[in-house]
């Protein structure tokens, strides 16, 4: 089995036939194929789509690189797509950094470059730039990948917590925490086989239907680590006004209650990678939810919640039983309860 | 979810708190009543559920000494971290126990500084990095009431089957019953009434309650840990204030046998002894509260097997984790509550788990105003 070795990463030939083999044959565009120090874009280009550049970075080491649903590939051009989208940017290209743990089989990390590859090209994005460094056993965690991405905001398309209202609804586009299941069992401490694919997806395509439904949509955030739950806390401390959510109306597959029930961890705080809150005035909810039901990333969309006035900064459940209880931000991870 | 969600029924739940209303409307105490739910699970249900606030006034919950992790006194903490650090060992672990602190820091922080911990789910998890790993020591940090202690013997019994050698436990298993001996004998208690540990009952059964209702004439209602298994338990201990009786009674019948679990009952006795005293955190020292393993298989004893400090580490002065957990205290009437004792920064164990109280108060009473 051919594996990455640290002269793969010494900048000579080697490290030259492993750009070319594995990132710059699946990513696959003239941008990149020049293999200059930067890729050049014409403003022109830019400035077709909208008047304000967005600019964003994320770094992926998840454990395990494959799993069911996704692989790190995937997530790392979804997870920086998203965060474009959520700001009503159309993004438009990526930058790639890899580091490679060496011993790291080489079928593995052209898998891993061709699903970036597909991802990207799913999306309509391009992969213009990269750096790839090779660091020694146990100095990274087999590969971590690293994506920037730019896109462009509509000269229309206003979104911040500063136009959060009281009368606000908070809706979702489908059921929460499949992806944080999706790792946790795939990760196999837990001898748990839970039926569960990760919701990793690019959100932008959805984001439009939206937008295009609801352009008074006041904010929108993915809900990535720290879940539903940690999203809306920040929406109500940056906001200043209060959430209430019906616990009732929170869309969960079976398979993830199950999964929580056992472990006795909370749903909410489940990380999600194809999953938006979007906080949308009142007048605007129907025509939201049904556009995004009408896109196939928008299905399972509901209203879970709304924005108050009492109690700013906080998030409160009205729970099941008919009580009421605080959604705090965690202080760290979730831990499973021993009982 | 089937048998889930049947006992999360609003409309149920609804006619159970007028049940609720209407006993305490007969009792009409001077002084709230106090039920003291002994199990952290009932505490965690309680709070997700938002059950305390849809109680009349006149009942008052008290949430017990019964989260195994809150508890764990800091010197014990301080022992499995010098196990955990020793070098070529492997430690595992239940994952609410990573951030009980110690006097000198957590297993959270040990692991950030190169010990190698695990989080593991079962013992059975524990033994299984021992056969993966035969050249390490693995020590399982065995933590728990009556619910985790046939697992933990179970486990041992399988380890010494199968001779594996390289695999051991740091015993903390504690005891539920001469503790809610010691609460019962304190001289500032107010309880009226408790609502009994249901998982702990699965395995011991109903007997060892008995001196609860005869001796200190207290009800005792063995409960389920769904939110109508609750509200139904608290209207049996209530229904029998009512009436005048202490009893011990069982609303968890569906998984309780009044006998307990036999097999997991021989398991314990097959393994385990008591020891003549445990340190609780918040309760001090209380007699023959815990076990550690027979002589039989002093070999799996992570405590003969290492040498730990032992230090008994007291309370910090301040933290009135002791009147919280016999609810004389509130966890907000505490005088380090939100000040020096936060979840960020935790002094006493109550703000550290999911089922400690204080934690649950912190995020609720200084926001909730």
């Amino acid at each position: 089995m051919k594996t990455v070795t640290l002269s793969h990463g010494g900048g000579g030939k080697a490290m030259k036939d492993l750009i070319g083999a594995v990132f710059v044959s699946a990513f696959d565009n003239p941008l990149l194929a020049t293999l200059d120090d930067q890729a050049r874009v014409p403003i022109g280009v830019l400035a077709q789509h909208g008047d304000r550049l967005a600019f964003t970075t994320d770094s992926f080491v998840v454990d395990p690189l494959e799993f069911p649903g996704g692989d790190i590939g995937k997530l790392a051009v979804c997870g920086t797509i998203n965060d474009l989208a959520v700001g009503g940017a159309v993004p438009l290209y990526l930058s790639c950094a890899a580091i490679i743990e060496e011993g790291l089989p080489f079928d593995m990390l052209g898998r891993m470059a061709r699903s970036m590859a597909a991802a990207a090209r799913g999306a309509g994005v391009q992969i213009v730039t990269g750096d790839t460094k090779v660091v020694q056993r146990g100095a990274c965690d087999k590969l971590f990948l690293t994506t920037t991405g730019i896109g462009v905001i509509r000269a229309d398309v206003m979104l911040g917590t500063q136009y959060v209202r009281p009368g606000d609804a908070v809706l979702v586009n489908g059921v929460l925490g499949d992806h944080g299941a999706a790792i946790l069992a795939a990760r196999g401490d837990l001898a748990l086989d839970a039926p569960i694919d990760s919701d990793c997806a690019a959100l932008h395509g959805l984001v439009e239907t939206l937008l295009a439904a609801a352009p008074n949509t006041r904010f929108m955030r993915d809900a990535t680590r720290g879940g539903v739950a940690t999203v809306l806390n920040e929406i109500a401390l940056a906001a200043r006004c209060g959430i209430e959510l019906n616990e009732t109306a929170v869309p969960l597959r079976e398979a993830v209650k199950g999964f929580c029930e056992i472990l006795g961890l909370d749903p909410l705080y489940l990380a999600n990678e194809g999953r938006l809150v979007a906080v949308v005035p009142p007048d605007e909810v129907q025509r939201a939810l049904a556009a995004m039901r009408q896109h196939p990333l928008g299905t399972g969309a509901c209203r879970i919640g709304q924005i108050v006035e009492r109690r700013p900064g906080q998030v409160v459940m009205h729970t099941v039983l008919g009580g009421q209880r605080i959604v705090d931000m965690l202080v760290g991870d979730q831990l499973p309860r021993i009982c | 979810m089937k048998y889930i969600d049947e006992f999360r029924d609003r409309d149920k739940a609804a006619v159970l708190l007028r049940a609720i209303e209407g006993v305490a409307d007969e009792i009409r105490p001077e002084k709230p009543l106090q039920i003291m739910e002994v199990c952290g699970g009932h505490t965690h249900a309680i709070f997700r559920y938002g059950i305390e606030a849809m109680l009349p006034d006149a009942v008052e919950l008290v949430h017990g000494p019964g989260c195994p992790v809150c508890v764990l006194p800091l010197g014990r903490v301080d022992d499995c971290i010098a196990i955990a650090t020793q070098p070529g060992t492997i430690l595992a672990t239940f994952g609410d126990a990573m951030r009980v602190p110690g006097s000198r820091g957590s297993l959270m922080q040990a692991k950030a500084h190169g010990a190698d911990i695990r989080m593991v789910y079962s013992p059975t998890d524990a033994l299984e990095i021992a056969r993966k790993n035969p050249e390490r020591e693995v020590v399982f940090f065995g933590l728990g009431f009556e619910t985790t202690m046939p697992s933990t013997a179970l486990t041992v019994l399988e380890a010494e089957r199968d001779r594996i050698t390289n695999f051991s436990v740091f015993c903390n298993h504690i005891t539920i019953v001469p503790t809610l001996k010691a609460i019962l004998d304190s001289p500032d208690l107010r309880i009226d009434g408790f609502v009994g540990p249901g998982h702990v009952s699965m395995v011991i059964g109903m007997a060892p309650y008995d001196f609860i209702a005869r001796q200190y004439r207290r009800p005792l209602v063995v409960s389920g840990f769904e939110p109508l298994d609750l509200l139904q338990s608290v209207l049996m201990v209530l229904r029998q204030i009512a009436d005048g009786r202490a009893e011990i009674e069982n609303q968890y019948a569906r998984v309780v046998a009044s006998g307990g679990n036999a097999a997991a009952q021989r398991a314990i006795d097959a393994v385990y002894e008591p020891r003549e005293h445990f340190e609780w955190r918040g309760l001090g020292s209380i007699d023959e509260s815990g076990v550690r393993f027979r002589d039989a298989y002093a070999s799996f004893d992570a405590e003969r097997r290492f040498a730990v400090p032992g230090v008994r580490v007291t309370d910090p002065a301040a933290c009135q984790c002791g009147a919280v957990l016999k609810g004389t205290l509130k966890p907000h009437q505490c005088k380090v509550f939100g000040t020096s004792c936060t979840p960020e920064m935790p002094m006493g164990a109550l703000m550290v788990s999911s089922e400690g109280a204080c934690a649950a108060y912190y995020r609720y009473a200084t926001k909730a105003t």
